[in-house]
């Protein structure tokens, strides 16, 4: 397997955004993943969102583990920088870069096998510390690189695609996302673009840590009868309980809604989270009801998707931490280093 | 023992940890360094927090030998439990200075000891009623009574005191009255001084004294660090808790208060490791510090960070291993763990530190090597020099330093159309191009990854392109050794075949074995070792020798299996001599074990043949 890099043909009139980038200028090289796989499905969902939000590609850095997923990185935003890690650790590599530069964008993308198995531990604290980030878990319930085995989000007495069948109790990423203090929660289906590209979008103009459980089914290992992860079964269960719709500051709401329909939750930067409720009791805002709506969910055999939680007065690890509003990576001697002078009081202070 | 031993001595306290004795120790050692006599005291304690023994050694040498001596003049005997063990360190003619309240059988005594009584329990119940204050007022008191004995001058112990209270005014008095309560009993009672004694003298120069870590931690201050990432362990949690103290200090914003730092305790020490990557990868001066068995955590992103070839500092305070083997002890055993860290072929660079003054010199320029070199650095220092307070030169800055951020491509050369390949050899050193994420919005981005690449970073799994890289990052190696820092020499007054080669903390202990030695008539040439990947001036060295010591505090010769596996050397003439027993290596040691075998090497008279 070797990198294929795209044919950069330009069509002539392909639509440019405000900042007069082409949805073109956010792609990345030719996948190599199988065709049909759930995965690539989202990385076109992350093109579109960030060609919508007219982001300047080179101001998102992506970052990844290892697996399937996370070598999507290489298949989207082509002029941003990319970190292809070590297997479950990605939210360290993620933390350290977001603390040296608190101005870009960070885009963490990783399997089920990923961050809820070997990295288990990296995303739960990652979370916690409340890193300004996209952590997207590409979510297939198997280890796809691997060739199949059961990952940690398998549901207990789900099928693999050799017969057998799963005994474990499955993490829940969105109930420990919750649980753990995340401040954007969504629940997205690779087979749903239109609702998946709103909860990307949702997420990035999120200034804290926002997490995306997207299932993304595994067409080579589990996309089989007896699979709680394919897209028949998928399609099947899923339960939105909410449409979003995300408009930036100062832009025209475009979207129409009947009156009362429609909760508009303002984040930090001005833009605007429109949230079409679709199912009554649902409160986003309310962590603790919706953690009950969500287990209720599961028990009766349903796959919640939608914004399932949202704070709109975030913290984040920076804030916590008070750092100044420079970026740290931008410092120099002169901001850093003490001196001499300050060296010979020192001195002085240790006879 | 009849002869006074004027600024030549060892005394030892044996007390119980969690009992408040470390301040007073401390104040003991300091009052005769500001006699102007060097000290080194060690602190030798269990991994717990109350209860068990804990010792605290001083080391009084005028010649400014600041190694492990071995052997105690004097035992200052707090703890019951260790009694026993106490009594049998003491060298014969030595003194016992112990709590006499309690009458003892004659039977815990030696002969061949000087026994000093001072009822410390009941002069403190006397004096106090707080049961808090009888006991951290009893260590005083005992100071106080070792000033007398020792004739060391009371007024700078009341200086001291007055320092290390100067912001809790309240406790200057009782500490005061408590020393001369002290102080008073034993000149009354005693003859002083008896056999030991400080005398004024003027050996300490310009010297500090400062514990490693510390210092270590300063110097990430001073070498840019922003971003610090690590898990407590000891005997290194010390150095992150001085950065981030120093960072408060230093790098506080005096209007906004805001900091230029970020220091997060992480969740164990892959992710230590992992931000320190991430951190460097994004621009900024980042490191970690640890001890060996986080450095068995952090193996597979080390090798991340070489492949990839991302900056990171790593600092190791060793302790004794393997497992959590002997985690409040010293030793250099990790040397092959962090050398060759990580699966596949990989080689790092490392500093080996001597005393809390290069501490910091290292801790400072390891930053520069990483950027220059786009790769690890470990720093190896150790427990000895890394929990203790030690005598070194001041720590030195030259305000024209500026740091070297290596080869990093600027937006401005991007645009003005750099050919820019994140592993295009250019230089032909090895050491190739980077860019920081963000610089450009459509030149100079490029996918870092653990996997094989192409000079442009482009996944490959094609042989050529692989091994490519692979000899490349050899001869990255290769610029390694012309940048770090040399050895340091020590040329015997007469010339000699004989050489002997340390480094890190041995450093002290191996100087006074080499005067000892000469003065024996062995002559040997030492060599310190500084950094690995070796100087050609380490192979000159041992090439130009017939039999060279190489001093380790080790079991399996770490440095000399490096030596062996990086440099053509004969092993034949490589000797080991190894100390791993966790105790800090002494003079004493290093002498009896080159000095039998150079006696073995003598050829012996031969046997008369009765005919
Ligand atoms: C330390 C380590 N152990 C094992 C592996 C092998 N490995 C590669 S990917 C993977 C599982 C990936 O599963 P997931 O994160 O769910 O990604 P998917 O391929 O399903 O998208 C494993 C076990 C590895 N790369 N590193
Ligand atoms: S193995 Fe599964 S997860 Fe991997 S590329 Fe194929 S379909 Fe996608
Ligand atoms: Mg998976």
């Amino acid at each position: 397997m070797t990198y294929i890099s795209k044919p950069r043909l330009r069509h002539p009139n392909l639509r440019t955004n405000r900042f007069g980038f082409t949805h073109r200028d956010y792609e990345g090289a030719v996948s190599t993943l199988c065709a049909g796989c759930g995965h690539d499905s989202i990385s076109s969902a992350i093109i579109q969102a960030c060609f919508e939000l007219n982001l300047p590609p080179h101001r998102i850095a992506k970052l990844s583990g290892i697996g399937c997923s996370s070598k999507t990185p290489t298949y989207f935003l082509g002029n941003s920088h990319g970190f292809n890690s070590v297997h479950g650790r990605m939210p360290s590599v993620l933390t350290g870069a977001n603390l040296a530069n608190r101005d870009l964008i960070y885009l963490g993308i990783s399997g089920d096998g990923d961050s809820a198995s070997i990295g288990l531990g990296q995303f739960a604290h990652s979370l916690r510390r409340g890193v300004n980030m996209v952590y997207l878990v590409e979510n297939n319930g198997v280890y796809g690189l691997t060739k199949g085995q059961f990952s940690a989000t398998a549901d207990r007495g789900s099928k693999s695609k050799k017969g057998a069948t799963n005994r474990d109790a499955a993490v829940d990423m969105v109930m420990l996302a919750m649980e753990l203090g995340a401040t954007y929660v969504a629940r997205g289906f690779a087979g749903d673009k239109a609702q998946l590209v709103p909860l990307i979008k949702g997420a990035i103009v999120h200034r804290g840590a926002a997490f995306i459980d997207c299932i993304s089914p595994c067409i080579a290992f589990n996309n089989h009868p007896g699979s709680t992860k394919g897209f028949d079964y998928v399609r099947e269960h899923n339960e939105a309980v909410n449409r979003l719709d995300v408009m930036l500051p100062r832009e025209a709401i475009t979207v129409d809604y009947q009156p009362g329909e429609v909760e508009e939750v303002t984040q930090h930067d001005g833009s605007v989270l429109a949230l079409r409720k679709l199912a009554d009791e649902y409160d986003v805002h309310d962590r603790i009801a919706a953690m009950h709506h969500l287990q209720k969910s599961k028990a009766a055999g349903e796959i919640v998707t939608g914004v399932l939680h949202v704070d709109p007065e975030p913290d984040d690890l920076h804030a916590n931490l008070n750092t100044l509003p420079t970026p740290l990576n931008k410092l120099t001697e002169k901001e850093l280093c003490p001196g001499l002078a300050a060296l010979e009081k020192f001195n002085a202070a240790y006879r | 023992m009849s002869q006074p031993k004027v600024n030549d001595f060892v005394i030892k306290f044996a007390n119980v940890n969690g009992s408040g004795s470390a301040s007073a120790n401390r104040l003991f050692a300091k009052s005769i360094l500001r006699m102007g006599v060097p000290v080194s005291p060690r602190n030798i304690f269990p991994s717990n927090i109350q209860g068990l023994p804990t010792w605290y050694e001083v080391r009084v040498s005028d010649a400014g030998y600041l190694g492990a001596r071995g052997g105690v003049d004097l035992m200052v005997a707090m703890n019951p439990q260790t009694w026993d063990r106490d009594l049998l360190g003491i060298e014969p003619g030595g003194y016992l200075v112990y709590d006499s309240t309690k009458v003892l059988p004659p039977t815990k005594f030696r002969e061949d000891v000087n026994v000093i009584g001072v009822p410390l329990t009941e002069l403190c119940n006397r004096e106090y009623s707080d049961p808090r204050q009888r006991q951290l007022f009893r260590n005083m008191v005992y100071v106080g009574a070792l000033g007398a004995l020792l004739a060391i001058d009371i007024a700078e112990m009341e200086k001291l005191i007055r320092e290390q209270f100067s912001s809790k005014d309240s406790l200057i008095a009782p500490n005061i009255q408590a020393l001369h309560m002290g102080h008073s009993y034993a000149a009354e009672n005693f003859e002083c001084p008896i056999v030991l004694e400080v005398c004024r003298s003027d050996r300490i120069g310009k010297r500090i004294f400062i514990d490693g870590n510390s210092a270590a931690a300063l110097g990430c201050v001073y070498g840019g660090a922003t971003v610090a990432a690590w898990y407590p362990i000891t005997p290194s949690s010390s150095l992150a808790e001085a950065f981030q103290r120093y960072c408060r200090n230093y790098r506080s914003d005096r209007e906004t208060g805001k900091n230029r730092f970020a220091v997060i305790q992480a969740e164990d020490e892959l992710a230590s490791i992992g931000m320190v990557i991430g951190a460097s990868w994004n621009g900024a001066r980042a490191f970690t510090c640890t001890s060996g068995p986080g450095i068995s955590l952090m193996q597979e992103f080390i090798g991340l960070a070489y492949f990839a070839e991302i900056p990171a500092v790593i600092f190791d305070v060793q302790r004794g291993g393997p497992s959590t083997g002997m985690p409040t002890r010293t030793q250099q055993s990790d040397l092959l763990a962090c050398a060759y860290a990580s699966h596949g072929d990989t080689k790092h660079v490392m500093l080996f530190p001597e005393d809390p003054h290069e501490c910091f010199e290292f801790a400072a320029s390891a930053f520069d090597y990483a950027e220059r070199l786009q790769t690890p650095v470990f720093v190896l220092s150790d427990l000895d020099i890394g929990m203790n307070d030690r005598l070194c030169e001041p720590l030195v800055w030259d305000d024209s330093r500026t740091y070297e951020r290596g080869k990093v491509i600027s937006h401005d050369e991007l645009e003005a159309g750099a050919d820019f390949g994140r592993y295009l050899d250019v230089d032909g050193d090895g050491i190739t191009y980077r860019t920081y994420p963000g610089t450009h919005p459509t030149r100079g981005s490029f996918f870092t990854r653990g996997t094989s690449k192409d000079r442009y970073a482009r996944y490959s799994e094609a042989g050529p392109d692989y091994s490519d890289n692979m000899q490349r990052l050899l001869r990255k190696f290769d610029t390694c050794r012309l940048m770090l820092p040399k050895p340091v020499m020590r040329k015997a007054h007469r010339s000699t075949s004989l050489g002997v080669v340390c480094y890190g903390s041995t450093s002290p202990a191996m100087n006074e074995a080499l005067d000892a030695l000469e003065e024996e008539g062995l002559d040997l040439n030492a060599m310190r070792i500084r950094a690995f990947p070796f100087a050609d001036e380490v192979v000159d060295f041992i090439s130009e020798h017939d039999r060279v010591f190489v001093i380790e505090q080790n079991r399996d010769a770490q440095l000399r299996f490096l030596l062996l596996n990086e440099c053509a050397l004969n092993p034949a003439k490589l000797i080991s001599v190894l100390h791993y027993d966790g105790t800090p290596i002494t003079a004493r040691y290093i002498m009896q074990e080159i000095s039998s075998d150079v006696a073995a090497l003598k050829p012996k008279p031969k046997k008369k043949v009765a005919p």
